[in-house]
């Protein structure tokens, strides 16, 4: 090899690495090492190799019993999400783009504002004096306030509401991408409207409804906020178990072996849905094809659809006629009053808080009469104060850190020539697939023993972990629209690469840039399930103290800091759209 | 005389303010090629989406075999649609895809089979039907489409610019294809295409439309030798147009003096009506130019020759006008090999025949 050509190649392998290294160190520091020792713990205990912890698991069957009902919850909150999120995602994905946007800022109000303050406001609403009880005994439907609150109903609830807007993006992603003009085509061929859409529309949006499916259960599987606040004894939920062991007992060997247990459930679902599906589609490809037409399976779902869109088409035609020129305008009466339905029952919740956070009679309903006492309180009080600004320092630092680690290593997954760039997205991606509650943990117990529990770098440490997925497959998605060529332009013009990254390449992704920073910063904000553990006794997060509060007693100062950080979420994605729309032009 | 097939009235579509269609009338007659030609948002793609029913008038009538169908939805108006990007449906086979419309009329099993086999060797791909849309190449693709529609016999077929997408030796194989299933099949066929050669050689009758109206309706001959406006002789092919006044009008001939009063000559009208001292432009085109070496001053037009192109069979020679009012000229003949070398700079004198100078009026 000549000797600039070999300068040249070490030139390029050290720019990879440089690219790599630091997302890929960090990873193994706080998340391979942490989680692997975690589980680790479960197996080795002070008396060297034992099993005792697992025995103990599965020789009581109350632990049998919440695993069972977590597995129960999380599929019913699944279907229902899908089912209802369906129509939602549909309507937008047919909307024009300025309605398209209103419809979407919605569903991201609510799918970025804070599980806590939705659990919280699912209190308020369901208790004895809550919103629902009220109306329903003013309707003469109930004669006296019923139990609405802590049951298998009110966690169904919350938990549906919480993660129905994740099924709605999820689907959206699909549906976008679907072309518009296959039903017209069915349509010209002679197939009525039900057919067009069971037969065609629907099979091509089936990837979007697995792909959420998928994401709503094993969200849901790791979830604690909802059964905590809104469950009784009989909904605990498995991650629950996991606080107690740590926060109450400090049975690390215990909540190891219930970390196992917890990921093995969440492996199995993937593999499950890799064999069915394919993970592919996850990351936006197309379904795992080349099945042989005519397999049994394949024919029953035809028959089945077949039935669904005749069903459908004779409901259409027992329907009062509209005139052609108005159903093209807008989508059918029945879908509309749907999905705003489900708007209202989304949005309602949140909304609730603004009027409650101004009463002075607390949280009962209706309304008695304006005060500010709520706020005066909120702001005098040094707790809420400290949490506010340690939140917003966390942000930032995580905003700053993940992008610094995270948008190299996006470069280097979408424009390096390299083997292995399956497996090292996959690595990089596997924060998310780890239930959020088995990366808190293990980082808890590695924090305590090198002195950053309490501190803000290790929660910035932590939040980067969970923050940076997200961050990388964003900035991966933006540098795939990126027309590589106008690099190429640059650098023909004479401009080294840093001057080039500089004065082309940035200016033009700083509007991605801008809405990753932000993804970041939301996601640390809004995080709960490191800070319960890391953030210590004193020093606690914004969530870790509303955790706190809402554990103790449901006050209206609740109310009151939930509608600031409902303003200040709606406020960032306002942010948000409107640098997307600039960076348009 | 043929039965009509496609019959519309009066027919017209704003969005907004935007009017996309204004009133107009179209007859298309049974197993007739009819090409919609014109420059993007000249409103024939309205045009057809109306009669496909993806869209429905705010006023006139579409009857297609004598049925009133303005706002019957697209399923129950028997007419076929050949999309752009062919919409096939991406999780159905090539035989399914075909089997489509057939199951959506209730055709039975082994029937529809025979059917579907029998589509797919008329447009000469029967070993892909267990393949799926997007293992086939983009004139594969093509031709399913059109089996798509030709299995179910369909009294209209309407193609949206079906040929944008391939390159121009496909496109020119598509041509001759989709010309002899149209007279093997002598179904009607509306086409679209903003491609003047493809309306040319493909249409029995084009359609040219321009601002959301017709601009002239007739055979390829009519548009491109006599055509009504500026406009379509402009659109057709390459044209000189030089402005002249009318100076005596005889029965089928004119004659014209052009813009600098010198030269006289005799042109065919267009079958408008013209008087004399009504203002026109001569039409010429380019292939009908007579060149040769000449003085300046020999009565006819002369020109001095700016640029020579070699365009393949054509040789094309650009040249600027001596006489005022006449800009620039473009003059065409057969490429060949040792023909007569011109120069750069030299002065030309052209010549034409009375019967290929056609008068247009200015409006």
């Amino acid at each position: 090899m000549q000797p600039p050509l070999r300068t040249a190649r070490l030139k390029e392998q050290f720019g990879r690495f440089s690219m790599g290294a630091p997302l890929a160190l960090l990873l193994i520091a706080l998340f391979v090492y942490p989680v692997g020792q975690l589980l680790l713990l479960s197996v080795y205990g002070k008396n060297g190799f034992s099993l005792d912890e697992y025995r103990r698991l599965f020789t009581s069957s109350v632990y049998v019993d919440v695993l069972l009902i977590t597995l129960k919850i999380s599929l019913i909150t699944t279907v229902l999400s899908v089912v209802a999120g369906y129509p939602v995602a549909y309507l937008i994905s047919i909307m024009t783009k300025g309605r398209k946007a209103s419809l979407l800022f919605w569903v991201l109000l609510s799918f970025w504002t804070s599980f806590l303050v939705r659990a919280f406001a699912w209190i308020v609403m369901l208790g004895r004096n809550g919103v629902v009880n009220k109306l329903l005994v003013s309707l003469g439907i109930l004669d006296a306030p019923a139990n609405l609150i802590y049951n298998l109903g009110s966690v169904l609830v919350g938990m549906v509401h919480a993660l129905m807007p994740l099924a709605v993006l999820t689907m959206l992603s699909v549906m976008e991408n679907i072309d518009r003009r296959l039903p017209l085509a069915a349509s010209t061929l002679g197939a009525r409207p039900g057919t067009a859409f069971w037969k065609i529309y629907f099979p091509l949006s089936l990837p979007g409804v697995a792909a959420a499916a998928i994401m709503v259960f094993v969200t849901a599987i790791g979830f604690f906020i909802v059964p905590a606040l809104l469950g009784g004894r009989h909904e605990t939920m498995i991650t629950q178990l996991i606080i107690v062991q740590v926060q109450q007992t400090l049975d690390w060997g215990f909540a190891g072996a219930i970390s196992v247990l917890l990921l093995l459930v969440v492996l199995a679902v993937f593999v499950l849905y890799d064999r069915t599906i394919g993970l592919s589609t996850l990351t936006g490809g197309t379904a795992g094809r080349g099945k042989e037409p005519g397999g049994w399976g394949r024919n029953f779902g035809d028959l089945t659809l077949t039935w669904m869109g005749i069903f459908f088409d004779q409901l259409h035609a027992l329907m009062p006629r509209r005139h052609p020129r108005a159903a093209e305008e807008s989508p059918s009466l029945l879908l509309r009053g749907t999905v705003w339905t489900i708007f209202a029952v989304i949005s309602i919740p949140a909304l609730l808080m603004i009027p409650l956070s101004f009463n002075s009679g607390g949280l009962t309903w209706p309304p008695r009469g304006f005060t500010l006492q709520w706020y005066e309180q909120m702001f005098r009080s040094p707790l809420w104060v400290q949490a506010i600004a340690r939140s917003l320092l966390v942000g930032v630092g995580t905003g700053i850190l993940t992008m610094l680690v995270g948008v190299p290593a996006a470069f280097l997954l979408v424009r390096g020539r390299m083997r292995g760039k399956g497996a090292m997205l996959a690595f990089v991606l596997s924060p998310i697939v780890v239930p959020r509650m088995i990366i808190a943990v293990g980082l808890f117990y590695f924090f305590a023993h090198v002195g950053l529990v309490g501190t803000s770098i290790g929660l910035v440490l932590g939040h980067t972990v969970v923050a940076v997925p997200y961050v990388v497959i964003t900035m991966m998605a933006v540098l795939r629209n990126y027309d590589i060529r106008l690099d190429l332009a640059a650098q023909s013009l004479g401009a080294r690469p840093l001057a080039t990254l500089w004065h082309v390449t940035f200016p033009i992704l700083g509007a991605g840039m801008m809405s990753s920073f932000l993804f970041a910063f939301a996601t640390s904000f809004d995080e709960l399930t490191i800070a319960l553990f890391s953030s210590g006794g004193l020093n606690a997060t914004l969530p870790k103290q509303l955790w706190d509060e809402v554990t103790l007693q449901v006050s209206p100062v609740i109310a009151a800091v939930s509608t600031c950080l409902f303003l200040f979420i709606a406020a960032l994605i306002w942010i948000a759209e409107w640098l997307r729309r600039r960076s348009r032009v | 005389m043929p039965s009509s097939s496609l019959t519309i009235s009066a027919i017209a579509k704003r969005y907004g303010d935007v009017v996309a269609l204004a009133p107009t009338d179209l007859d298309v007659a049974e197993g007739e090629f009819l090409t919609l030609l014109g420059p993007s948002g000249s409103g024939k793609t309205t045009l057809l989406s109306l009669i496909a029913g993806l869209t429905h008038p705010d006023e006139g009538l579409v009857r297609i075999g004598g049925a009133d169908v303005t706002f019957r939805p697209p399923y129950a108006r028997d007419i076929g649609m050949v999309f752009q990007n062919y919409a096939l449906f991406p999780h159905m086979t090539i035989e399914e895809n075909i089997a489509f419309p057939l199951k959506m009329r209730k055709v039975d099993a082994a029937e529809a089979r025979r059917r579907t086999a029998e589509a797919l060797e008329m447009v000469r791909l029967p070993q892909v039907a267990r393949r799926f849309p997007r293992e086939l190449s983009g004139g594969q693709q093509q031709r399913i489409a059109l089996a798509r529609c030709l299995v179910y016999r369909p009294s209209i077929i309407l193609m949206d610019e079906p040929l944008g997408a391939l390159d121009k030796k496909l496109r020119d194989q598509m041509q001759l294809e989709i010309k002899r299933l149209h007279r093997e099949m002598r179904t009607t066929i509306i086409y679209v295409t903003h491609d003047q050669e493809e309306a040319m050689t493909m249409s029995d009758r084009i359609c040219l439309m321009n601002d959301g109206m017709i601009e002239q309706l007739g055979t390829p001959d009519d548009l491109y030798f006599r055509p009504r406006t500026l406009f379509v002789a402009d659109f057709l092919g390459e044209s000189n147009l030089l402005p002249g006044k009318v100076d005596k009008v005889s029965e089928d001939t004119l004659s014209i003096v052009l813009a600098d009063g010198r030269v006289t000559t005799s042109a065919t009208g267009n079958g408008g009506t013209f008087t004399v001292g009504q203002e026109v432009r001569l039409l010429l085109r380019p292939q009908n130019l007579a060149v040769k070496k000449g003085a300046p001053s020999n009565g006819k037009l002369n020109a001095r020759l700016t640029d020579i192109m070699v365009t393949g069979g054509m040789t094309k020679l650009y040249m600027e006008g001596l006489a005022s009012g006449v800009q620039s000229l473009v003059a065409a003949y057969p490429t060949r090999n040792l023909g007569t070398r011109r120069e750069i700079g030299e002065v030309l004198e052209l010549d034409w025949h009375a019967t290929d100078a056609v008068a247009i009026a200015v409006r």
